[in-house]
C-alpha cells in the first residue's frame, strides 16, 4: 500500500470538490499546470493582507519584513534542489524566461558563429526557440540528437554530436510530451569531459523527481512554480555561482545595480545582478510555502505513489483496442500520451471533458515530437500527487465509451 | 454517457467523420489552397473546380478531428453548382452561426449545415468547424498561400 494518505491529500486541494459540466472533476492536466493546496492560497493572501511593501528598498518595518520572507522564499528553493548557495538561485517568471535568460547572457557572451549548441529530439519549444534565435544572432548552430520508437534519447548519437564546437548541451530533464526521463547524469559527465556546460530543462521533473544539483553537476537547472503546486508567474533559474557571476547581465533596471551614474554603471551582486525591477513578491512568497508543503508529505512518498498511478494506468491504457501510447520510455515519470485509432485527440478532449475528466489535447508545444510520431497531436493524460486509482478507472471507462460511441 | 455532447456531436457528424464525402483529389483542379489550423494539427487541402464563376467541384484531402472533417466534407457537398457569389454568402452565414454573433442566422439558406451550430457553445472547437470555411474563402479569392486559422 502507498506511504500516504491520498484523501487526505486532496483535502489540502479546494479545486477538487469542483463541479464540472455536473460531474465530479478528474484532474488529469498537471504537466500543463497543477493545482494549488489551500496553504499556497492562503499565504499569497496573507502576505497582501500582513507583510505586503516592497523588497529590498525601505528601511520601514513591512518592507523588512516582505523582504525576510522573500528572501526565505530563496533560501527554501536553495535547500529543495541542494544548490551550494542561495546567490545561485535567480527568480524569473517561469522555466521559459529562465532559458531565454540563459540564451542571452551566458549565449551571447560564449557563443559565436560557427560554435554549436546540443539539443535533443524531444524538446519544449522553449527548449528549442530560445537557442534558434540565438543561433540567428550569433551565427551558432543548433544540433539535434535523436530519439528511438520508445522516445528515448539515443544516447551513442548523442555524444558523437559532442566536439570541440559545442558550446552548449540543452536537455531536458523529462519530457512533457512523452513522460522520458532522461539519463541526465551520464549527459553531463560526457559534456564535462569535453568542458561543455549542461543546462537541464527541469519543468516537468521538478514535482516527480528529487533533484540534487550538485549531485547531478549540471550547470543549469530551471523550473517553473506553477507545476510545482505554487503560484503562476514564479520560475527559479538555478546556475552555477562562477558561471552566474562571469555573466553579463539580463535586464537593466533597479534592484540590479549598485551605482548608477550616467556614465556607468556598477551591477549588483548575485542573485540580484539578474533580478532587475521588483520582482514578483507574493508569489514567490507562495512557491516557498509549496515547497514546504511537499517537503511535509516527502518526494521520495510523491515519487513513490506517482510510479504506482503510471504503471495502473499504463496497464489498463494498454488493454484498449485501438490505443497506442506514445512514449514508452524504460524510464518514465507520470505521464500518459495516447492516440486512439481514427478518432482525433481534440474530439478525444471534448468528449472526456463532458464527464468531468480534464486532460490535454495537442502538440503539447512539442511539434517535432508529433513530427516524429507522425500524428498530428496526442491526448495526454498526466498524474500530480493527488489523483487516485479511481479516477484513472473514470479515465479509462470515458475511453472505452468513446470510442464506442465513435464506432 | 455522452448525453451532454449531443448537440455537438450529431449523427450525422460521426457519419462525415467516418465516410468523407469527396475526399479524393482533383487533378486539374482550378484552385487548390492549404488550410492549416496550428492549435490542433489540423490540415485540409481543398480543390475546386470552376467553369465561369460557378464551382462544378470541390474536394479535400487531409486530417482533423471529426468536427473538421465533418465540417469540410459537408461544405464540399453543398457548394457543389453554386456561383462563388452563394458559396461567399454561405460562409458568412456559417460564420454568424457558429461563432454565434447572429441567433438569427438564415436556417433555411444554411440547411444542413446546420448540424454544426453546437459548436458555438464550445469555443474550443469553433475553429475546428470554420478551418474549411476560410480555406474556402482564400481558395474564392485565389489566394495561393497555405491558410491558417491562428
Ligand atoms: C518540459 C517543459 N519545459 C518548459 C516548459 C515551459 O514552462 P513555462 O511555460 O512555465 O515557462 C514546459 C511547460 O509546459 C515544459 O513542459
Amino acid at each position: 500500500m502507498t506511504l500516504f494518505d491520498v484523501e487526505k491529500i486532496r483535502q489540502d486541494f479546494p479545486i477538487l470538490k469542483e463541479k464540472i459540466r455536473g460531474k465530479d472533476l478528474v484532474y488529469l492536466d498537471n504537466a500543463a499546470t497543477c493545482q494549488k493546496p489551500q496553504v499556497v492560497i492562503d499565504s499569497i493572501v496573507h502576505v497582501y493582507s500582513h507583510d505586503y511593501a516592497n523588497v529590498h528598498r525601505g528601511v520601514h518595518t513591512l518592507s523588512v519584513r516582505s523582504t525576510d520572507k522573500f528572501e526565505a522564499a530563496r533560501t527554501k528553493v536553495k535547500e529543495f534542489i541542494n544548490a551550494a548557495s542561495d546567490k545561485e538561485i535567480i527568480f524569473v517568471k517561469g522555466a521559459t524566461e529562465a532559458v531565454n535568460l540563459v540564451a542571452q547572457t551566458y549565449g551571447k557572451a560564449n557563443i559565436k558563429a560557427g560554435d554549436e549548441i546540443v539539443i535533443t529530439a524531444m524538446e519544449h519549444h522553449s527548449n528549442i526557440v530560445p537557442w534558434q534565435m540565438l543561433c540567428e544572432q550569433t551565427g551558432a548552430v543548433l544540433r539535434v540528437a535523436p530519439i528511438n520508437q520508445l522516445g528515448e534519447l539515443i544516447f551513442a548519437e548523442f555524444e558523437q554530436l559532442l566536439n570541440d564546437k559545442t558550446k552548449l548541451v540543452s536537455v531536458v530533464h523529462m519530457s512533457n510530451a512523452l513522460g522520458t526521463i532522461n539519463p541526465v547524469k551520464t549527459i553531463i559527465q560526457a559534456a564535462h569531459e569535453k568542458n561543455i556546460p549542461v543546462l537541464l530543462d527541469g519543468a516537468q521533473a521538478i514535482p516527480h523527481i528529487t533533484v540534487d544539483v550538485q549531485a547531478l553537476n549540471c550547470d543549469f537547472y530551471v523550473f517553473s512554480g506553477h507545476k510545482l503546486y505554487g503560484p503562476t508567474g514564479t520560475g527559479v533559474l538555478y546556475g552555477k555561482q562562477a558561471l552566474l557571476d562571469a555573466m553579463p547581465p539580463y535586464q537593466g533596471g533597479g534592484d540590479m545595480i549598485r551605482k548608477v551614474t550616467f556614465t556607468e554603471t556598477e551591477y549588483n551582486t548575485l542573485p540580484y545582478k539578474f533580478e532587475a525591477g521588483t520582482p514578483n513578491i507574493a508569489d514567490v512568497i507562495g512557491l516557498g510555502t509549496a515547497i514546504d508543503y511537499i517537503n511535509a508529505i516527502g518526494m521520495p512518498a510523491i515519487a513513490a505513489y506517482e510510479a504506482e498511478l503510471l504503471e495502473y494506468a499504463t496497464a489498463k491504457a494498454r488493454a484498449i483496442k485501438g490505443l497506442r501510447i506514445i512514449g514508452e520510455a524504460e524510464d518514465k515519470g507520470a505521464i500518459l500520451s495516447f492516440v486512439l485509432d481514427k478518432i482525433h485527440p481534440h474530439d478525444i478532449g471534448t468528449m472526456l471533458d463532458s464527464l468531468g475528466i480534464a486532460i490535454r489535447a495537442g502538440h503539447h508545444c512539442a511539434m517535432p515530437v508529433m513530427d516524429f510520431y507522425q500524428v498530428p497531436a496526442t491526448a495526454r493524460a498526466s498524474f500530480a500527487l493527488y489523483n487516485t486509482h479511481q479516477e484513472i478507472d473514470v479515465l479509462m471507462n470515458g475511453i472505452e465509451s468513446l470510442i464506442e460511441v465513435f464506432g | 454517457m455522452f448525453d451532454d455532447l449531443r448537440d455537438l456531436y450529431q449523427e450525422v457528424i460521426f457519419d462525415h467523420n467516418r465516410n468523407p464525402r469527396n475526399f479524393r483529389i482533383i487533378d486539374d483542379a482550378d484552385r487548390k489552397v492549404e488550410g492549416f489550423n496550428p492549435l490542433c494539427g489540423d490540415r485540409l487541402t481543398l480543390y475546386l473546380k470552376l467553369d465561369g464563376d460557378v464551382i462544378t467541384d470541390a474536394s479535400f484531402q487531409g486530417s482533423g478531428c471529426a468536427i473538421s472533417t465533418a465540417s469540410v466534407s459537408l461544405m464540399t457537398e453543398i457548394i457543389k453548382g453554386k456561383s462563388e457569389q452563394e458559396a461567399e454568402a454561405l460562409f458568412k452565414q456559417f460564420h454568424e452561426m457558429t461563432t454565434g454573433k447572429d441567433e438569427h442566422f438564415n436556417l433555411e439558406a444554411i440547411g444542413k449545415l446546420a448540424v454544426l451550430a453546437g459548436v458555438r457553445e464550445y469555443p474550443a472547437r469553433v475553429k475546428c468547424a470554420t478551418l474549411a470555411w476560410h480555406t474556402l474563402d482564400a481558395a474564392l479569392k485565389n489566394q495561393q498561400q497555405a491558410i491558417s486559422t491562428e
